[in-house]
């Protein structure tokens, strides 16, 4: 028992909820087709005949124009679900408290669920990044410094969206009105994140990479404070939960 | 307004608080709808000014300042007054909250052309706006209530970290539009400057009015639901008519 620390038991936690969704393939088969028709969606709420003008005779459609935008709405809505799910598998069988029970460190067991988050969610955003670019026709004149933005911004975001979501999450567990409550709480929060996310991204596919850069520091920034807080507070939200 | 005078919920300092505000709308309505000069730039419509930015200072400042500070005290000391103090703080912050909408709305029709511009002020106050619903929901959360306000107390200081976030984030994302309304080359008639002052002064009284009394009410709310369980109880035993001589039990 000696040897086990916050890390290790976050590394727990994070390896059972990627085991069930090994499993389960609920993320795979629910959450990702859930996302590429969120594409689709906003595929059909914006004309694909709408072009903005960007002078000298060049001009670019209206859906490749918002699709960094759209990337991380897509990203946003399907990380609800994920939550959803995340915590759908624990409020079963009182399975929340069994956690507490074995002795896992409350830090531990928000570091791996947030985790696990994470990774399903990382997954999500490549496929909604390339189905952008495939469904909305994003031309890019790509150079390296705008993939690593591009990927850095996804990473970022995500762990964000990964954080904050957990704490809402654990807020609302074991309560009937989780999955109406937990998106109330969590897309106000998560607003400066799509925001940031979508100027970073913009600026990694159609603007100078250097104006990306201080949208993904905030970014950071946002996703360590949310860290932080989850690692604080897990334990007063867990009691009773 | 009578309900200051009478009522459960008022005592002698909220009586006077509440005949305090009214008498200061009484004196802000008149310097503000008939001794102050409309504005060299924005006419009439500043008028709008003496109550759109005290409701703001009421409910982002005051109100949800007063829901962060009770939520910090009463996870340190589990104190119920602290914890209805967050609660009816939040609930008339909302209220003022969707007062400054309203308001910025309307003012920022002439002064705009159009009612909804993405000012970073409307943005970020349309968003604290769902996050402190956001917390109003948590509080009706069905759990047990000690459960439930250690639950609100962490929303309640996380909620303020994030109006700051979002403030910050948005005017960053905009920040082409105005900035602070005073402090900035203010260059207002004197008149005018005091009904803005006379605003914020009305706007505390009100805000300090309303908290007295809501805080009351949850003050009785809390007190009922502790007890009616045992109440309910005991009326349930006193219908039971005595047994009968010889009833076995």
């Amino acid at each position: 028992m000696s040897d086990r620390t916050v890390i290790s038991d976050a590394r727990l936690v994070l390896r059972k909820d990627l085991r069930i969704e090994r499993a389960s393939k609920v993320v795979i088969s629910q959450v990702v087709p859930f996302a590429i028709m969120t594409l689709v969606l906003f595929g059909f709420g914006i004309s694909p005949d709408a072009r903005v003008v960007l002078g000298e005779g060049a001009s670019r459609s209206v859906q490749a124009q918002v699709a960094p935008g759209l990337i991380f709405i897509a990203i946003l809505l399907s990380a609800l679900l994920a939550l959803s799910r995340s915590f759908g598998v624990e409020s079963a069988d009182g399975t929340l408290d069994g956690l507490r029970l074995a002795g896992l460190d409350p830090a531990g067991i928000f570091l791996g669920k947030a985790g696990a988050v994470l990774v399903q969610l990382l997954s999500v955003g490549v496929v909604v990044t390339s189905g952008a670019f495939l469904f909305f026709s994003v031309q890019v004149d790509w150079t390296i410094a705008r993939a690593v933005l591009l990927v850095t911004t996804l990473g970022a975001a995500t762990a964000g969206i990964a954080a904050a979501g957990t704490i809402y999450s654990a807020l609302a567990a074991g309560l009937r009105v989780r999955d109406t409550l937990v998106p109330l709480l969590v897309v106000p929060v998560l607003a400066p994140v799509l925001l940031g996310a979508g100027q970073a991204a913009d600026a990694a596919l159609f603007g100078a990479t250097v104006d990306g850069w201080p949208w993904v520091g905030a970014l950071a920034v946002f996703a360590l404070l949310y860290g932080w807080v989850g690692i604080i507070s897990f334990d007063s939200l867990l009691e009773d939960a | 307004m009578s309900t200051a005078l009478t009522g459960p919920s008022s005592s002698k300092a909220s009586r006077v608080i509440g005949l305090l505000a009214l008498a200061s709308t009484a004196i802000l309505l008149l310097v503000g709808l008939v001794l102050s000069p409309p504005e060299v730039d924005q006419a009439d419509s500043v008028r709008l000014m003496y109550i759109h930015v005290p409701s703001a200072i009421a409910s982002l400042y005051l109100a949800f300042g007063v829901t962060f500070i009770g939520s910090v005290i009463y996870l340190r000391t589990q104190s119920t007054f602290w914890d209805l103090m967050a609660h009816a703080g939040a609930e008339i912050g909302v209220m003022f909250c969707a007062f400054v909408l309203l308001t910025g709305m309307l003012w920022g029709r002439p002064t705009w052309g159009v009612y909804w511009q993405w000012d970073p002020r409307l943005t970020s106050t349309v968003i604290s706006f769902v996050l402190y619903l956001g917390y109003l929901a948590v509080r009706k959360m069905d759990l047990d209530p000690a459960v439930r306000s250690r639950r609100a107390a962490i929303l309640g200081i996380i909620s303020f970290a994030n109006l700051i976030i979002v403030r910050y984030s948005v005017q960053w994302w905009r920040s082409l539009h105005q900035g602070n309304t005073v402090g900035r080359d203010t260059q207002m008639d004197g008149l005018i400057l005091f009904s803005f002052f006379w605003g914020i002064l009305t706007f505390t009284l009100i805000f300090t009015w309303l908290l007295i009394h809501r805080f009351r009410l949850a003050w009785y709310e809390h007190q009922a639901g502790a007890t009616s369980l045992d109440d309910a109880i005991a009326a349930r035993r006193a219908e039971r008519t005595p047994p009968l001589a010889g009833e076995a039990l």
